[in-house]
């Protein structure tokens, strides 16, 4: 029986080394948070307060632009998030996924509209593989805003098959120039993109950055569940690109998007699902009903500690996917596939408690619980459902299925 | 600086003991004593007195008021000698519970002749809390201290009562023990805290024969046991703060090493890649569920145990607790039905007082049934909600209405 022993610690040591020797001790990396960590969580989080209140967030998904385009370029160049993963040479911050998941976890929270999932994740995570420093330095300065072609429910795992075709070039293309039609459905954080990184089949496969603005990209907006995440349809007809990588390297540079991806989501997921507990909690100490506070009841306080519960596992879970992700661990397929199952689960439970136990309130436009709710959902497919995430299990932690050509048990 | 790891090479700058310092201090106590040579009863009692029990407890009982991380190095130094130990798992209770109780109410005498035979296990404690009125709600308990009136001036008690779900009660010398004192104010305030001698006339320990088969625990019924004062621990009438300290300090240590891997689910895992012939596609899906969950609360647990080394307890220990209890009834239960008929025979259910409950060791039956007890014992899950509830998350507590109610006009 595991049970919290709270006198095994000292004074000694500071909190870094104590913990660094800790983890250490038992073979896994931390899974805490560091002070770098924190004062950077507390400067990310202020910016979306401020300009992300959940009033502002839902007048937007009614506007023409639904990504907020200042806050992001508040976010990505002045705070410098964008640049997170990118290394200093290339101007970004040279960390690592540790402290880009405590900025995942932060939009959550606010289930602010800015493409940093899209952009500073998935774009960044497939151009670091791909070594397109070009784009690398746009995307750190901030001067750019790039988009992966895949339809957002793409799993790590198994690279999508591309439904783009390359072909041939047109007189005039400058060398190594490729035309590009087809169409992509799904996209994330494409609407605010400067520059699209497509797969495309062809001789060889290879992943192409597209200009969004130029000529021959069409991309549609879609009427979205997530209203705060808004997908687009994308269609490409005789579109230029330039190769970022071929062959090989590139579906290691899809496998390396779409894995980041799915961890820096589930830390997107525990934001959400802390924020959703957190207001709900708020609230039930200040509802009263049959005069007391709603809060009071045994009822309503077990299921809270129950998702209270859900919370804190599914936190060690995100922080090991970081952890594994940040160090090159070979454990990372599994961190993934769990923290991605873990916080996908309860990112949906907390935003349903939020709106039950709200009542009446929770259900109207007004309030902001919807937002979460919708963005817990839609989440909930990107990059890999938590039961696709858990049968992958199923050869990665060798549980295989039931043979199907033996017919029934016993028979 | 002091370093819990035992990295040191001598003494501190500021002139503190370091790890290195005290595995010096046990090579020069084993040349002294070979435990070769004496018997292991004395060589326990000189390690006591040398004060290399428990480092972090004060000089003279048994340790040197050093920071408890310090007494890794020690114990390793002795293993490493092939010395004998004081097997701390058989006085779980002792170590656990009697000895920061005994030194944080006890007095000097109490602290000195108690807490020696205790370490070397020469006199095993359990506890005598729990009463059949009184489970979760133990502060409602009713088992009877009264005070002796005449005789000499120091005075003693008499006490009657009746205790359940001890452990290790046949086996014990000594017995933490919570009685009602004051009947006649709040339920909380009426109690006292006493030290019973568990050979003293009057207590009778009979096995408690649960579920399984067996009797790990025991009933304890005190009929007029006398108890001199001086085996009072705390004040009359604050025996719920004694308590509520012993309980603090109830728990499992996280421990010094980790969980591998499939540490609580290894036996389903295997036998589902032992036998092909037993999966099914409903059993695959919640196979998965349950390695999933399982390995995320081992890392939840590896994050609680940091926060422990670099001194930020928090709250995830009831956490722990509650998925523990129920991951361990779940997985069990899907080992039963993976394993078809054999899942309809069970070891052995002959009456028996385990000396060791190794849950992993018996039959999938056998871990069904037992796993049932991990969501009562130490705190139902539905006590530990409600802890999560209102310490953690601070919701407002409770109705109560048993609070300023003289404990002898509460309905029951």
């Amino acid at each position: 029986m595991t049970q919290a022993t709270h006198d095994t610690h000292d004074a000694s040591g500071t909190g870094a080394t104590r913990g660094t020797q800790a983890a250490a001790s038992a073979g896994l990396p931390s899974l805490l948070y560091s002070d770098t960590e924190n004062e950077l969580r507390a400067a990310v989080r202020a910016l979306l307060q401020d300009r992300a209140a959940p009033a502002a967030v839902i007048a937007r998904t009614e506007t023409a632009e639904t990504y907020d385009t200042g806050l992001w370029k508040a976010l990505a160049a002045d705070l410098g998030c964008a640049g997170l993963l990118i290394p200093e040479s290339l101007g970004g911050a040279g960390a690592s996924y540790r402290e880009a998941a405590v900025v995942a976890e932060e939009i959550g929270r606010s289930a602010g509209p800015v493409p940093y999932l899209g952009s500073a994740i998935v774009a960044t995570a497939a151009a670091l593989s791909a070594g397109d420093d070009e784009l690398l330095a746009d995307l750190a300065a901030g001067t750019a805003t790039a988009a992966l072609a895949v339809p957002f429910p793409a799993a790590p795992g198994a690279v999508p098959a591309a439904t783009v075709r390359v072909g041939a070039p047109r007189d005039g293309d400058p060398a190594g120039v490729a035309r590009l039609s087809g169409t992509v459905t799904g996209l994330i954080d494409a609407l605010p993109a400067d520059v699209l990184l497509v797969p495309a089949d062809g001789v060889p496969y290879g992943l192409y950055a597209v200009s969004a603005a130029s000529p021959g990209v069409t991309l549609t907006p879609v009427v979205s569940l997530d209203m705060t995440r808004q997908l687009s349809d994308l269609t490409l007809d005789g579109a230029a690109g330039r190769p970022a990588a071929t062959g090989q390297a590139a579906e290691r540079a899809v496998g390396a998007a779409l894995t980041a991806g799915a961890a820096m989501l589930a830390s997107e997921q525990l934001g959400l699902a802390e924020r959703c507990l957190e207001m709900t909690v708020a609230y039930l100490k200040e509802r009263r009903q049959f005069a007391r506070p709603v809060g009071s009841f045994q009822a309503l306080k077990h299921r809270l500690a129950d998702l209270w519960v859900g919370v804190t596992q599914a936190r060690a879970a995100a922080r090991y996917a970081a952890a594994c992700l940040a160090a090159g661990d070979p454990d990372v397929p599994v961190a993934v596939a769990l923290a991605k199952a873990a916080c996908g689960d309860v990112a949906i439970w907390a935003s349903q408690e939020c709106i039950q136990l709200h009542g009446g309130i929770g259900f109207t436009w007004e309030h902001p619980a919807h937002l979460y709710l919708k963005r817990a959902k839609s989440a909930s497919i990107g990059f890999g459902t938590s039961g696709s995430h858990r049968a992958s299990l199923a050869w990665l932690a060798d549980l295989p299925a039931p043979d199907a050509a033996a017919g029934p048990r016993g028979g | 600086m002091l370093t819990g790891t035992g990295t040191g090479t001598g003494t501190g700058t500021d002139g503190s003991i370091t790890a290195e310092d005290l595995r010096g201090q046990v090579r020069g106590f084993l040349a002294g004593h070979d435990p070769a040579a004496i018997g292991r009863l004395e060589f326990l009692r000189a390690r006591f007195d040398a004060g290399l029990a428990w480092v972090h407890y004060p000089a003279g009982l048994g340790g040197q008021g050093l920071p408890r991380a310090l007494q890794q190095a020690v114990d390793a130094e002795f293993a490493a000698a092939g010395a004998p130990g004081n097997q701390p798992e058989r006085i779980v209770i002792g170590l656990g519970m009697a000895a920061p109780t005994i030194l944080a109410f006890g007095t000097d005498e109490q602290k000195r002749r108690w807490l020696r035979p205790l370490w070397t296990g020469e006199e095993v404690w359990c506890q005598l809390f729990s009463e059949p009125g009184a489970g979760s709600d133990l502060a409602s308990l009713a088992t009877r201290a009264v005070r002796d009136t005449g005789g000499d001036s120091t005075g003693g008690w008499t006490i009657t009562g009746q205790k359940v779900w001890t452990s290790s009660a046949h086996v014990a010398r000594w017995a933490l023990l919570v009685t009602r004192t004051d009947p006649d104010v709040p339920k909380h305030k009426g109690m006292t805290y006493f030290a019973c001698d568990m050979t003293a006339p009057g207590v009778e320990v009979r096995p408690l024969r649960q579920i399984t088969g067996e009797a790990e625990f025991n009933e304890v019924f005190l009929t007029g046991v006398p108890i001199p004062d001086s085996d009072r621990i705390g004040a009359v009438g604050e025996g719920w703060q004694v308590a509520t300290g012993t309980l603090m300090n109830e728990r499992v240590a996280i421990g010094g090493s980790a969980i591998p891997r499939e540490g609580g689910i290894a036996n389903a895992a295997a036998a589902w890649r032992e036998q092909p012939g037993l999966r099914t596609a409903g059993l695959h899906d919640r196979l998965l569920r349950l390695w999933a969950d399982t390995e995320v609360a081992r890392l939840a647990g590896e994050r609680l145990r940091q926060q422990l080394a670099v001194g930020q307890p928090g709250p995830e220990g009831s956490a722990a607790k509650l998925v523990f209890a129920r991951l361990n009834q779940e997985i069990s239960a899907f080992e039963v039905e993976l394993a078809g008929e054999a899942g309809l025979r069970y070891d052995d259910w002959t009456m028996r007082r385990p000396d060791e409950v190794n849950f992993y060791a018996r039959d999938v039956g056998y871990r069904y049934l037992r796993a049932r007890g991990n969501s009562i014992e130490g705190g139902t899950s539905e006590i530990l909600r409600n802890i999560i509830a209102e310490r953690v998350l601070r919701l407002p507590p409770e109705i109560r209405l048993d609070k300023d109610v003289p404990w002898k006009d509460l309905p029951r």
